[in-house]
């Protein structure tokens, strides 16, 4: 009915209104316009019902968090805040320690992202190209690395790098004490270099689904030019992967970042976010008694728990903000189809 | 062609086989060390901890053989353990069928085209970022703020679940189909935001449907229902049994889980590591069995053939 089409149709026609070509098809043109404008209504309240839930506790705890302890009391006041101040984030800043924090929960999580990452696209590709026995065999193992929960082996592997040893030979170094790795770093390291951190088999089965779509001819023109196989991979291949690459970094530097149960068992040494976050209401609660001599009222607790929590994921909300792209697509692309 | 230039060329492509397979083991060589050696000795050990009474020593720690003992005190004399346990898997149950509903209806419509499409996606995925790990157990934590949570629940005035029930009971549904349905509300937020994943995968799936399916049926005179059931249905079903085992197993790990916190304080706390080792091991054995059963009940009905 647009003019666009108007000019199409052949002169002499005259389109007839809605109504007379409602009552011609003897309203069925009536019936499914009406059903396609309710289906589009619900259709934008479940998403924008979904999208509120979603966005909803966030902008909660935006105005929460800047609100002055009056607006807190003030029951006039529901969502935006008649005195603004940032006092909060400096308090809570203060308490958690939050730059060193910061600076160090961003360094472990590159560092153990990009470990990770690089030994997952490694054996993704050796799973993808290479025929060598027992392939299917280590395959369902990678499938048994990604249903086994980390719990149900945090036991032993706690103990296992309390009493570190290579068969016996740190012990026989040491005077018969075992290496106790526990409170430093390096047994994450360890994991995360061999595939055993945080949803490492995840990234091992997007990258091996991501490298069986690259056409093999590829690798053969390299090799009739005289590459050799870790070459091919590393001028050929890498190259075409970079866009799953960096998905797998960004979902390894966020789900890394966000841990507490890997950093508990390993990485207790370290002031992380994670970690200095969990206990934040009782901290602060804590310093407010002892240096100011006055004690939190409940609603007050959560303030300051929504403002650490705002300040957690901020630099999160900045990366989504700028690889929404890769996120989204490194699902879609790779396919995580069995 | 002589005999000899024949061996040359058998031995060379041998040679490139072996030199392959070789190459291939080096590839997947950090997975195999990994594996052996944090994978497969841990587990053995936890199984055998499970077993056993452990001790520690400044030189060590030794294993005393205890039989059951573990796993019985863990069924019958720990108070909490079957309790949270089953509190567990009715919840996964629900959980994972809400949660493939509702993905697979959000995924039907995020494939449609409208008005602010890639601003909704982004929504939609955000809580793949926003609900794992201390984020999830943040605001329940520590028994304090749990008691917050539950005084803020009270007096907000955002009572969703409350106005619900009352709209529900007018409608006249039975009590127990009520309580079903009120549990399923009232952890709508839970169930969104754990879909994230699982929408996308249903999204690749339904793009990788051929218009002309949809078309050829629409000219037999198929209503959408009709072919949502005959075309949508049976194209996206080998990804319906993906999700399920990843929202299984996402439930499982999450951190805010009761069992997995006990479990964890038993060996950090306690440092009782025999019974925190049998514990997670009932809970580990039961998630396979549930896994499987999942996986079997599909292929039964034939619907996970075509997948590779």
């Amino acid at each position: 009915m647009s003019k666009a089409e108007n000019n199409v149709l052949p002169s002499g026609y005259h389109p007839k209104s809605f109504w007379e070509r409602n009552k011609r098809s003897h309203g069925y043109l009536l019936r499914r316009e009406i059903r396609s404008k309710a289906y589009k209504l619900f259709r934008f309240l479940l998403l924008f019902a979904i999208c509120f839930l979603i966005l909803h506790p966030i902008l909660d705890k935006l105005s929460v968090s800047l609100m002055e302890e009056r607006d807190l009391y003030d029951s006039s006041i529901k969502v935006i805040p008649r005195h603004v101040t940032v006092e909060n984030y400096e308090i809570v800043a203060e308490q958690i320690y939050y730059w060193k924090a910061l600076i160090n929960t961003l360094w472990i999580s590159v560092l153990v992202a990009v470990l990770q990452v690089a030994a997952s696209t490694l054996v993704g590709y050796g799973f993808a190209r290479f025929d060598f026995p027992l392939k299917r065999f280590w395959f369902a193992c990678v499938v048994l690395v990604i249903i086994v929960p980390p719990q149900t082996i945090s036991t032993s592997l706690y103990l296992r790098f309390r009493y570190f040893d290579i068969f016996g030979i740190i012990k026989a170094l040491n005077g018969g004490e075992a290496l106790n790795l526990r409170s430093s770093s390096i047994p994450y390291y360890l994991l995360s270099m061999t595939c055993m951190g945080l949803k490492n088999g995840l990234y091992i089965y997007m990258l091996r689904q991501f490298f069986s779509g690259v056409p093999v001819s590829l690798e053969e023109a390299a090799y009739v030019d005289g590459c050799n196989t870790f070459h091919t991979f590393w001028k050929v291949i890498l190259p075409e992967a970079v866009p799953i690459i960096v998905s797998c970094l960004l979902f390894a530097f966020v789900w890394q970042w966000t841990d507490t149960f890997y950093s508990k068992l390993f990485l207790g040494g370290n002031t992380l976010l994670s970690m200095e976050i969990s206990p934040i209401s009782d901290r602060i609660a804590n310093y407010f008694s002892t240096q100011k001599g006055i004690g939190l009222s409940l609603g007050r607790r959560n303030q300051f728990v929504s403002t650490a929590t705002l300040m957690l994921i901020a630099p999160l909300l900045l990366v989504y903000l700028f690889a929404q792209r890769s996120f989204v697509e490194s699902i879609s692309t790779s396919g995580m189809k069995m | 062609m002589s005999q000899l230039s024949r061996d040359i060329r058998k031995n060379h492509r041998m040679n490139i086989k072996t030199r392959r397979a070789i190459s291939g083991y080096l590839f997947i060589l950090p997975f195999i060390i990994g594996f052996l050696v944090f994978m497969v000795r841990p587990l053995i050990n936890s199984l055998w901890m499970s077993f056993s009474t452990v001790e520690i020593s400044p030189s060590g720690f030794t294993n005393t053989w205890n039989g059951f003992a573990n796993y019985i005190k863990a069924f019958t004399v720990d108070p909490d353990f079957t309790r949270m346990l089953t509190e567990e898997f009715t919840k996964i149950l629900t959980h994972t069928a809400a949660i493939l509903v509702l993905s697979l209806v959000v995924a039907i419509i995020l494939n449609q085209k409208f008005k602010g499409r890639p601003f909704v996606r982004a929504v939609f995925f955000l809580p793949v970022i926003l609900s794992s790990g201390v984020l999830v157990g943040l605001e329940t934590n520590n028994s304090l703020m749990s008691s917050i949570a539950d005084a803020m629940k009270k007096n907000s005035n955002f009572q969703m679940s409350d106005s619900v029930v009352a709209i529900l009971r007018l409608s006249g549904l039975g009590a127990g189909i009520l309580d079903i349905v009120v549990d399923i509300i009232s952890e709508v937020q839970d169930i969104v935001m754990s879909s994230g994943i699982q929408i996308i995968v249903f999204l690749t799936g339904l793009q990788s449907i051929p218009d002309s399916l949809y078309e050829a049926a629409d000219m037999e005179g198929c209503t959408k229902w009709e072919s949502f059931w005959k075309i949508t249905f049976p194209m996206i079903s080998p990804l319906l049994i993906v999700n399920i085992i990843y929202s299984v197993i996402d439930f499982f790990m999450k951190t805010d889980s009761n069992i997995m916190n006990k479990i964890r304080d038993t060996m950090v706390i306690y440092l009782d590591y025999g019974f925190s080792s049998a514990m997670a091991w009932v809970y580990f054995v039961l998630v396979i069995i549930l896994i499987g059963i999942c996986a079997l009940i599909f292929h039964r009905r034939g619907v996970g053939q075509d997948h590779v």
